[in-house]
């Protein structure tokens, strides 16, 4: 058995979703770090230690001169470089939400995330269906994890789409899923073209997606938890511990496993 | 040079979509078809051309924009062109960011230059002149931006808002041998300019300045402008607590040490072993345990004044300031929860109001307050990665004046760090005074005066400060993921109300002194006087003791982070805050004056006389009155709010701000702190402002058990929840009103020694009134209706037995808890009679008795019954829920003394909850009960209809219009 992979998890600048992404990849058994850009700029050999790399969510520079892009600039002009020598391995990286809107801007994965619909930023759940490969996704059909994010519209030019479509790299589609049922909410939360809510490139290697599977990594994450307890419980069923975000972390460490 | 870049949408745009819906619902009329969007970067640095390009690229994302350097793209039809960008010296948060973008890529600072950003709005269709500039001062606040309109054909000005400073920097003395009535002058409308203008209110009083002169005649010599500030600030009600502090009647010791910290004393010695407070009322916020190794921090801050003038800004300060109150507990506590309150009035109130006679400064309207503080604290909280479980909304015309916004933060922080308690602080004599974080410009001077006064025309535009929520960000990192587990500084405080004048004043009495050069504090533009630079409210700063041994390790700490750092002087022990300005010393005064020195004023208070509150008309029967209180701005659903802000962010949320299937607000808020711990942490609030109409004392009793009530609903115990007070008054020089604050803190004393909630930290407002002028030019005063918010805070064990508020499951049982009064008075519903008085050891003893049956997994659901009373309770889980109930509540069956059909479902009486059993654990429950007032009413159905039957009528819901009713109010937000 190989060892167990180390995560190194990008901050600094308004990122700030590290703290239960480390925790989410730490609880299936990898090592993770949390690392400053500048740390990793001054030292980008640090990347060779890691085999996986997450940019994650949060309000980089405040969405400010678009959301993504300032530190999608930063990361392209000091790190790029770096990055793809990190991908000429046999690795894996990922981006949530900001992290996904990071990515896009410095072109490792492709497409653009736009203001949502509703002009407004939005904190529900969402149901997703995988309908790529990749090995971040293996064997999970649908899963229900937290959006939280004001610019999540997908984008792609039709030749573009047409590309992903072709290389299976469209990853996880928005469905009228679980909690959508439950609420009584619209499958597709911003208006994402053909319900994109995840992309994949470089084999379904990289992982670029909106909604936050570590947020839904426990049972009570859920948001009607309280509810399915009082199922579980008057079935006498066992009530679960985990949330389905948290298969996401597994895959990554078993890929490596 | 000046270059602009102007990045325009290549697809659909939301932004220009939401925009031109806005202007639409707000001009119905008009012949509004189309808009477009187009974002503007005006820079002023020196760039060469193929640099310029770069940088636009830069600026522009290539799949869905495009760029146009020093031309505005404009579409091929359009009728005019609004441009919208802030004034000179106002936050630029987006003008910031680019900069950085810009200087990272080129690998060089701007020096003096900028990046102000702007955007520009095209609209099509045969839109009028008034149309265009009515819509024009819908898109901007004059207090803080500029709009520009340009017609088709003209030519886009390049505007450059830098700011130009011709004011006096030097230091004027200040004569204070002058007659009272140019001392009250001085007092009342600040220090003389040369050209016989006035800097503004300093707030103090007749006796202050008198004390003051004296403690610079026996120095023999007059005071200097930044001393006189300083102390006027120091001392001000905002930072000293005043009226709190100063012997009312016969309370000789204060309102505050008496009946709150008195509270908090006497519940802590009761409590002996159990007492889990471990830091109250001496630092920024109050902590108790959490567990071992923990413990959590909370604070409740309002930001009333400047939400008035710019409720966008005023509320986002609001909120990264009390997270600075968290950042600046002990050495640093992680910011893990915010909440927020506004009590403003009914958006849909287009009274207008002007703050001067000739009626050139209106109010922004009622519905522009509620739009921008949502906003702010949507920007704040959202881009601080900060959760926002909880938070309401009360409406009341008394609010139109000044809207009070509170916002509030929990923390998390370890006890120890090796052999270091992390929740104590001191400097030391030879630590620098480092100044973190943000610069300063003229942000917020005479702010903490400023909330010691009412608004009026007056009110100086500078009192506003915008917040910069990364750049607070990025110092949080840097302060509690590296420098405090490093031990790489000894104190930190925040820079919040007087600035640097209050950060430093307050350290230097921790090593015994300070001694500041006031030219080494880094400044957003040159020309700030010293006494401005030191009064500054400039936002994103904290003042720090770093010890000499560690300035090296700190500093590289902060560069990693792109965080500023200054060493602006040293902590001593000489007994003195010194300055000095170009090595002159400008400012010398003892800590015992500045602290110490204000005059104490024996405050008097007369009981007000006080008319009963009009019947309210019968003719309106239950059902009617059940649907109406549910569409009002108060009861119904806020989800707009809810899910505008991110309350999944770090991963800690139990139970959600919209519950059930039906997605309805609740009143409290689980989280799990720590993912290896099933501790959970309850949030609540409890406010009944509109039982000051009648009573304050109960007011006050009913807050604090509405908060008790809603923890417990959530699965909180009573001997594990603190408090915290935030009281917002007004018209406080007034005896009458004295008198009902007197009372309200009685009852905080009463009420809280019985439930054993200590009080744990507090703040006071107690100017909230605004006196202008009518449409008509007629003088008006509106006063806020005194104001109590009660924030609770517990620790729970497990919070997989945390209960949400929705009826679960068909065939459950409801039950009502505790008595049912005739106490209709100033409730929801309407009219007059008594309002409800607390119970507080019955209560007590029914609220122990529910947290018994939620840990033995008793109920399924829970809600305190509050504002609206019994059929807001029960309309509330049947619509979270989406099921029905079949209710009949006979004589037999309502345990009080209401009768008639509204006393039984719309009475406010305190102590209740309804909760839904599962029929197989009726026994068990009702065991438990035993002892406590319970009422078997009826039970969860299928059928999508609440049905309730009353002595005396019937009421007969279908679940679509009740759940339609509770979405109305703001269903178009």
């Amino acid at each position: 058995m190989k060892n167990k992979p180390h995560v190194i998890i990008f901050s600094g600048y308004g990122l700030n979703t590290e703290d239960e992404t480390k925790t989410a990849f730490e609880s299936v058994g990898a090592t993770a770090d949390i690392v400053h850009i500048n740390e990793l700029i001054a030292k980008p050999s640090l990347l060779l230690k890691a085999q996986i790399l997450v940019m994650p969510g949060g309000f980089s520079y405040g969405d400010d001169t678009g959301s993504g892009k300032a530190y999608g600039n930063r990361l392209k002009q000091h790190l790029g470089a770096e990055i793809e020598k990190f991908l000429a391995r046999d690795t894996l990286m990922i981006g949530i939400c900001n992290g996904f809107q990071i990515l896009t801007n410095a072109g490792f994965v492709p497409g653009a995330l736009l203001t949502n619909d509703s002009g407004r930023y939005l904190c529900r759940w969402v149901d997703l269906e995988v309908v790529g490969k990749s090995p971040w996704l293996k064997g999970i059909k649908t899963l229900s994890v937290p959006i939280a994010h004001g610019e999540g519209k997908y984008f792609a030019p039709p030749e573009t789409l047409a590309q992903l479509k072709k290389d299976g790299a469209i990853a996880l589609k928005y469905v009228q899923g679980e909690t959508a049922k439950h609420f009584n909410m619209p499958a597709n939360p911003n208006g994402s073209l053909e319900n994109i809510a995840g992309i994949t490139s470089h084999d379904g290697r990289v992982l670029g997606l909106m909604p936050h599977p570590e947020r839904a990594v426990r049972f009570t994450q859920l948001p009607h938890w309280t509810y399915l307890k009082e199922r579980y419980v008057r079935e006498k069923k066992e009530v679960p511990t985990e949330g389905s975000g948290l298969q996401i972390f597994k895959n990554a460490v078993n890929y490596f496993i | 040079m000046i270059r602009r870049i102007a990045v325009s949408s290549k697809v659909e745009d939301a932004r220009a979509e939401s925009l031109l819906r806005n202007l639409k619902n707000l001009f119905p009329q008009s012949a509004l078809k189309g808009a477009s969007y187009v974002q503007a970067y005006t820079i002023d640095a020196d760039l060469t051309a193929s640099e310029l390009q770069q940088v636009a690229e830069r600026l522009t994302h290539p799949v869905t924009e495009t760029y146009l350097i020093e031309k505005i793209p404009t579409p091929r039809d359009f009728s005019y062109a609004i441009e919208v960008g802030f004034l000179p010296g106002v936050t630029d948060n987006a003008g910031h960011t680019a900069r950085e973008t810009i200087e990272d890529f080129l690998g060089r600072k701007f020096g003096g230059g900028a990046v102000y950003s702007s955007y520009f709005l095209f609209l099509t269709g045969s839109i009028s002149e008034p149309e265009i500039e009515r819509m024009a001062r819908e898109l901007h606040n004059p207090l803080i931006e500029r709009a520009s309109v340009y017609e088709k054909g003209g030519d886009f000005k390049v505007i450059v808002p830098r700011v130009k400073l011709h004011e006096h920097t030097a230091v004027d003395e200040v004569n204070l041998g002058v007659d009272d009535e140019e001392l009250s002058r001085i007092g009342k409308e600040g220090i003389e300019n040369e050209d016989g203008t006035r800097r503004g209110p300093l707030a103090l009083s007749l006796r202050q300045l008198h004390v003051i002169r004296d403690y610079f005649r026996r120095q023999k010599r007059n005071p200097t402008d930044i001393e006189l500030e300083s102390l006027a600030q120091a001392w001000s009600e905002h930072c000293k607590h005043t009226i709190f502090a100063d012997p009312l009647d016969e309370v000789k010791e204060g309102i505050y040490k008496r009946y709150i910290k008195g509270a908090t004393e006497k519940i802590r010695k009761a409590k002996g072993k159990k007492d889990f407070c471990v830091s109250v009322f001496k630092d920024n916020s109050g902590a108790i345990a959490f567990d071992e190794k923990y413990l959590i921090t909370h604070k409740v801050e309002t930001h009333n004044s400047p939400s008035g003038l710019d409720p966008f800004g005023g509320s986002v300060t609001a909120i990264v300031g009390v997270n600075r109150d968290c950042l600046g507990f002990g050495l640093g506590a992680k910011p893990i929860a915010n909440v927020y309150g506004f009590c403003v009035a009914d958006p849909n109130d287009r009274t207008e109001l002007f703050r001067d006679r000739e009626k050139t400064q209106p109010l922004l309207p009622a519905r522009r307050i509620l739009e921008g503080v949502v906003r702010g604290i949507n920007v704040g909280g959202n881009q601080s990665g900060i959760p926002t479980p909880l938070g309401f909304i009360a409406v009341d015309p008394s609010y139109r004046g000044k809207p009070l916004v509170f916002g509030g933060t929990v923390g998390l922080i370890p006890r120890k760090k090796g052999a270091r308690k992390l929740y104590e602080k001191k400097a030391k004599s030879g630590d620098f005074v480092v100044m973190l974080g943000g610069r300063v410009g003229l942000d917020g001077i005479h702010g903490a005066t400023f909330s010691s006064e009412s608004l009026s025309s007056g009110s100086p535009a500078t009192a506003v400060q915008i917040g910069d929520p990364i750049t607070q960000k990025k110092l949080s990192d840097m302060l509690i993921r590296e420098a405090r587990d490093r031990g790489l500084y000894s104190s930190i405080t925040d820079d919040g109300a007087g600035g640097l004048s209050g950060s430093v004043g307050e350290m230097a009495q921790e090593s015994g002194g300070a001694e500041v050069d006031i030219e080494k504090i880094p400044l957003k533009y040159a020309g700030l006087a010293p006494w401005q630079i030191w009064l500054s409210e400039s936002q994103e700063r904290m003042t720090l003791a770093v010890p000499k041994a560690k300035w090296t390790a700190f500093r590289k700490v902060c560069d990693k982070h792109d965080v500023e750092a200054t060493r602006i002087g040293e902590f001593t022990k000489s007994g003195r805050v010194v300055i000095r300005h170009k090595s002159k010393i400008i400012s010398d005064i003892s800590l015992d004056f500045l602290h110490d020195g204000r005059p104490v004023e024996q405050q008097k208070s007369t009981a007000p006389t006080r008319a009963s509150l009009p019947k309210k008309d019968p003719a309106e029967g239950p059902a009617q009155a059940l649907l109406r209180m549910l569409s009002g701005p108060n009861l119904g659903s806020i989800s707009f709010i809810s899910q505008q802000y991110d309350h999944e962010v770090q991963g800690t949320s139990v139970t959600k701000p919209l519950q059930g299937k039906g997605r309805v607000n609740a009143d409290a808020g689980v989280i799990q702190p720590l993912f290896d711990s099933k501790k959970g942490v309850v949030l609540s609030h409890g406010y009944v402002p509109w039982y000051s109409k009648l009573d304050t004392y109960t007011m006050a009793a009913a807050a604090i058990d509405t908060a008790v009530r809603n923890a417990v609903a959530a699965g909180a115990s009573r001997d594990y929840l603190a408090i915290l007070d935030n009281f917002c008054w007004s018209s406080s020089e007034k005896p009458e009103r004295l008198y009902e604050l007197k009372q309200a803190a009685k009852a905080c004393y009463d009420i809280a020694t019985v439930y054993g909630t200590p009080f744990i930290s507090g703040k006071d407002s107690m100017f909230n009134d605004f006196h202008g002028y009518t449409a008509d030019g007629k003088p008006i005063h509106i006063a806020a209706l005194p104001t109590l918010l009660v924030s609770a805070i517990g620790v729970i064990p497990d919070v997989t037995k945390a209960i949400t508020i929705d009826f679960k499951r068909v065939g459950d049982l409801v039950y009502v808890i505790g008595d049912t009064n005739d106490e209709l008075g100033a409730s929801e519903y309407g009219g007059g009679g008594v309002i409800p008085v607390v119970n507080v050891k019955k209560n007590a003893k029914t609220y122990d008795a529910i947290s018994k049956a939620i840990q033995k997994g008793l109920i399924a659901s829970a809600i305190g019954i509050g504002r609206g009373g019994l059929g807001i309770a029960l309309a509330k889980s049947v619509v979270a829920g989406q099921l029905g109930a079949q209710i009949e509540i006979d004589t037999s069956k309502v345990l009080g003394d209401a009768k008639t059909s509204e006393a039984i479902l719309f009475s406010e009486s305190q102590g209740r909850l309804l909760v839904s059993v599962a029929r197989n654990l009726q026994k068990e429950f009702e065991k438990i009960m035993k002892d406590i007032a319970l009422s078997n009413i009826g039970e969860v159905v299928q059928a999508a209809s609440l049905s309730i039957t009353l002595p005396e009528a019937k009421v007969e819901l279908p679940l679509p219009t009740l759940t339609e009713s509770y979405r109305s109010f703001f269903k178009q937000w």
